[in-house]
């Protein structure tokens, strides 16, 4: 239970985000406490690390206005946690779960501890259930499945928010069914002009209501970052795991929450690996997106649709390779897609779902669905290849099958790649795909069997 | 037993204030939860130990109690198709959705126990005293702890008994009784004795035409397997515990994703060993501590595997082990040394990395066992290089002490080109040792195709850069003539689709056979070549286009499908000579 204890003037020494204090009670590890200074207003911390005589306790909020003389500590006796009841949805949170939409506090039902635990493997369940996402370079050639994470790796100026909140409003499941997703917003370090405009995009489609937003706006302190998205999933998996829905996470931007544990950590001394990020890094985000999925005989699941805008366009750069190696695949954003007009940017070649094949072909999507894609990824490959030849040697030193595949290139990019703001079932984007096969020779088809290309491709 | 009072904790470290003896790497209780942990540094009065578990609410004072004994994991017949955490407590048996603190199911198996040995027999360490045959299983010889030898004074008759219950007394030397039980302790940090090492001979066959063909593993080898993020390890990894012709599989999921050890799981039942016809999961041991599990425990677990595996190896069987991944694992050591204070070598890592990735690696052996049997350890450790970089710490480190390099590539892999080893940057130096072993199984040119394989390739990736410059029109006919034999090679040999049920597994009389038509072609359209006949017209062979597809369209069960091959093959390169000579 909540003990409430609280000391005055025990505080030594104030450095960056770190208050070091007398240990004159006996408390545990990771224990929350609130640190109140001389204005009054209560910041939250926690206790990271202990000896016999002091203790360190990792402020999450500013420490701006601090004094140890003056800093009274309270202690709350237990870690974080998140207290959450049905009556989220449709509220506004800020970083660290403190109602911030001007209404009444949530009743609670249940109170959750914030890092969340681990699933047992044997528990989970195959995510396997395919999410139309309306957008045709992953539905077809990238599909998500219920249960998985898959970030977009985006950069600065692209539009990957706009794509975040398409995918929110328009996700469904396959057979007419309404997919009534619950949406957790969870916004890292965003400028305020974006949150705004996701609440607005959500309440334009009247999904407001079935939305929990966390805002970390860009002018919060950069350590409650590390807290907002645990605050999230902590309601999300309230919302899957104890109420039973589907709940879609959108994380935005992941690159602001690795920044401030980059900021964290050196301000904690600690060794630095590559680029100046912590070792742990790894570990930590993996904390974060390993609490997506299914578990066995539980009704709700839990998606995740972290963005991170890659530093310099660079996915070598530590954060999306990190991330990469932990979620089940990655959509890349291209800037020249973008610069040409094509919406979605869609890069499709680095573009991957590790879970694609679980989820479609017959019994799941469409018996062809694994064919074309096949297909469509090795034309497009081939694409690519020979347009890096055709700018060496010239249009004119090409063979005639190497300039159908030009044709094929652009085709795949302004007929499957471009959809211009349109929604598309995954039906009319099949068609689309093997409307533009159809600029192929039949013999270049080898991902094909004769039966498909007889019904799909070859012109009556 | 001793004990200690937590002094400073952080993270998963603990300074602790000893009252009594504690002893480096022995086991430890923390708290009330009882959170298992091990010591790990110790200074006069002072120890330091990592707990492997979730410290929140440690605080100091709190009771640390040593055990006596270094951190042991139980070896028995229950491990088989069973899951477990780092520290070998099963997974399966709990009812909890979530990985608890403290938790702990230990589920105790009954088992068919026959017993081996007679009353006042001489016995000595590691001697195989029993068996064990479940109904549904694989039968399992019981072994006597390695460190033991006596005269058996009671025996226990033919039956089902508890895996902890006493079978079997033994009376030593000096007169001190022992009670063995079919399951018995083992620390994880030593590895288990054995009569000697033997040089390797055969290969540890993995039914993956690029392995077997071009960079063939020992049984007894070790092989690492680096790459980027996305070019198909972990695919790759479980193609081998699936169809690698190993009598045990060790899976050690480090640090790796949840969902794919509940895959793993998932599938493994419903898939059949090629061999035995039985359930792959029956030959299966699943070690799985995921990402976000505690850190320390993924350390400790990939050493849990080795002792694993080396525990069936004592009953005389030949074990493979697939860690995924040892970046996973070095960093929890890079974590745990930072917390420590050490001082960091290179990328963070501690000096000492190298050390213990040679104390891993090193594990992997054929030996005649303390029982006179044969047995081995093959070791395949995957590394997640960031950023795809190979001239990092773990790679290089791991290089040293692997024998096999299977690097994977990442044009091929966005290519969707799988398994995507790359031909030139990998190696194995097992070659030789195992060109006699294909010679006396039936394929005595297995070296020769080897070489002139990789030869081909080489020369591709050459010509490859010349035509980006001249465009292929202009190369000469021999070299175009290269640049087809390399496609056919990578398309109809080196590419091997791992959801193929058709292609998922290749038996080496499928691969011998398949090179030999690749070969046949080659050697075929370098004659035509001589005789005047262009490239365009070789590319046009019906042949070329089914040589491609010979994987797909050539299933295990229907060998005399090469046959025709073979014949079309011939009869195609006679109707292009009459077509050539009758047009001239």
């Amino acid at each position: 239970m909540r003990a409430d204890l609280s000391v005055t003037g025990a505080a030594t020494r104030i450095e960056g985000p770190l208050l070091f204090l007398r240990r004159t009670l006996n408390v545990g590890l990771n224990e929350a406490v609130e640190v109140i200074g001389g204005d009054g207003r209560p910041r939250l911390g926690r206790i990271s690390a202990l000896d016999e005589e002091f203790m360190v306790i990792q402020v999450l909020e500013s420490t701006q206005g601090l004094s140890p003389s003056t800093a009274r500590v309270r202690f709350f006796g237990e870690p974080l946690h998140f207290a959450l009841g049905p009556e989220v949805l449709g509220r506004i949170f800020n970083g660290v779960g403190q109602v911030i939409d001007g209404g009444p506090p949530v009743a609670a039902e249940r109170r959750l501890r914030i890092e969340g635990l681990a699933v047992n493997p044997v528990a989970r369940a195959d995510p396997r259930d395919f999410i139309e996402t309306g957008i045709s370079t992953i539905d077809v050639m990238n599909s998500l499945v219920r249960g998985q994470k898959l970030p977009i790796f985006s950069g600065g100026g692209l539009p990957h928010d706009r794509i975040a909140v398409e995918i929110a409003q328009n996700a469904r499941l396959r057979g007419g069914a309404e997919l009534t997703f619950a949406i957790v917003f969870v916004g890292i370090g965003v400028p305020h002009d974006t949150a705004e405009s996701f609440r607005r995009a959500m309440e334009s489609s009247g999904a407001l209501e079935r939305t929990v937003m966390f805002l970390n706006l860009a002018s919060d302190s950069s350590v409650q970052r590390l807290l907002t998205p645990r605050f999230a999933l902590t309601a999300a998996e309230y919302l899957a795991f104890f109420v039973g829905k589907h709940v879609l996470v959108v994380m935005t931007d992941m690159t602001n929450y690795s920044e401030a544990l980059r900021e964290v950590s050196a301000s904690h001394g600690e060794v630095p690996s590559r680029k100046g990020y912590p070792g742990y890094m790894y570990s930590d985000l993996a904390s974060i997106y390993e609490r997506a999925g299914c578990i066995t005989d539980m009704q709700g699941t839990l998606t995740q649709l972290p963005i991170l805008t890659m530093p310099a366009d660079d996915i070598s750069h530590p954060i999306p390779d990190l991330t990469g190696y932990i979620t089940e695949g990655q959509i890349v954003l291209d800037r020249d897609l973008d610069r040409r007009g094509i919406y979605p940017p869609v890069r499709v070649l680095p573009s991957l779902s590790r879970l694609m094949k679980d989820g479609t072909g017959e019994g799941y999507t469409h018996g062809d669905h694994p064919a074309l894609a096949s297909q469509l990824y090795a034309a497009y490959a081939r694409a690519v290849q020979v347009r890096v030849l055709a700018s060496v040697v010239g249009m004119e030193g090409l063979p005639d099958v190497d300039r159908k595949y030009l044709a094929f290139g652009d085709l795949f990019e302004e007929k499957l790649v471009q959809q211009a703001g349109a929604r598309r079932t995954l039906e009319q984007s099949m068609e689309v795909g093997w409307e533009i096969l159809k600029a192929l020779p039949v013999s270049e088809l080898s991902r094909l069997s004769d039966a498909q290309i007889d019904k799909y491709v070859r012109e009556a | 037993m001793s004990k200690a009072l937590i002094k400073w904790i952080s993270g998963p470290v603990l300074r602790a204030q000893a009252q009594g003896v504690f002893f480096i790497n022995e086991a430890v209780r923390v708290g009330e939860q009882n959170l298992l942990g091990e010591v790990i540094r110790i200074q006069e009065q002072e120890i330091v130990a990592q707990v492997y578990e979730d410290t929140s609410g440690l605080r100091p004072g709190v009771t640390v109690e040593g055990s006596g004994l270094p951190l042991a994991v139980r070896l028995g017949p229950g491990l088989l198709g069973n899951i477990f955490d780092g520290l070998l407590r099963p997974l399966s048996g709990t009812r909890s959705r979530f990985v608890e603190p403290g938790m702990y199911a230990s589920v105790v198996g009954t088992f068919p126990f026959t017993p081996e040995i007679k009353n006042g027999e001489h016995v000595h360490g590691g001697m195989v005293f029993g068996s064990v045959q479940p109904v549904d299983g694989k039968t399992q010889r019981c072994l006597l702890p390695p460190n033991l030898e006596g005269e058996v004074i009671d025996i226990v008759t033919a039956g089902d008994y508890a895996e902890d219950k006493t079978l079997c007394t033994v009376r030593a030397s000096d007169g001190s009784t022992h009670e063995v039980a079919m399951s018995h302790l083992w620390p994880v940090r030593a590895p288990r004795p054995i009569a000697e090492r033997l040089p390797v001979s055969g290969p540890m066959l993995t039914g993956q035409r690029i392995l077997d063909g071009l960079f063939p593993v020992a049984r007894g080898g070790k092989a690492a397997l680096p790459g980027g993020f996305g070019t198909g390890k972990t695919v790759l990894q479980e193609t081998l515990a699936k169809w690698c012709d190993a009598d045990i599989i060790v899976y050690v999921g480090c640090g790796e994703r949840g969902n794919e050890m509940s895959g793993v799981l998932h599938e493994f039942p419903r898939l059949e060993d090629p061999r035995s016809g039985r359930p792959l999961m029956e030959r299966t041991v699943i070690i799985a501590n995921v990402s976000n599990m505690p850190v320390a425990a993924r350390e400790a677990s990939i050493y849990t595997g080795v002792t694993v595996a080396e525990y069936f190896r004592d009953q005389g069987m030949h074990v493979a082990l697939m860690a995924d991944s040892t970046s996973r694992w070095a960093e929890a050591l890079r974590e745990v040394s930072g917390r420590l204070g050490e001082l960091p070598a290179e990328a963070g890592y501690p000096a000492y990395l190298s050390s213990r990735l040679a104390d891993f690696y090193e594990r992997a052996a054929r030996v005649r066992t303390l029982a006179g049997d044969e047995g081995s350890v093959t070791l395949i450790g995957a590394i997640s290089p960031p950023g795809g970089d190979f001239s990092e710490p773990v790679t290089t480190h791991t290089k040293r002490y692997v024998r096999c390099f299977w690097a994977l590539d990442r044009n091929r892999a966005n290519a969707r080109f799988y398994p995507a080893i790359h031909p030139l940057q990998s190696y194995s130096e097992d070659v030789p040792a195992l060109a006699s072993w294909w010679q006396a199984n039936g394929n005595p040119q297995w070296l020769a195709a080897r070489g002139q394989f990789l030869t081909l390739l080489e020369q591709h990736a050459h010509l490859e850069r010349m035509a980006r410059i001249v465009g292929k029109e202009a190369l000469p006919p021999r070299q175009q003539l290269i640049l087809l034999c390399a496609d056919l090679v990578n398309e109809g040999f080196l590419r091997q689709s791992a959801i193929s049920p058709v292609d998922r597994y290749c038996s080496p009389q499928r691969q011998m056979a398949m090179m030999r038509l690749l070969r046949r072609f080659m050697e075929l359209a370098e004659k035509a070549l001589n005789e005047g006949i262009g490239v365009d017209r070789l590319i046009q062979l019906p042949i070329a286009r089914r040589l491609q597809r010979m994987g797909e369209d050539v299933p295990e069960d229907r060998p005399q499908l090469f046959e025709e091959l073979g014949a079309q093959l011939e009869s195609d390169f006679v109707s292009l000579k009459g077509a050539v000579s009758r047009a001239s």
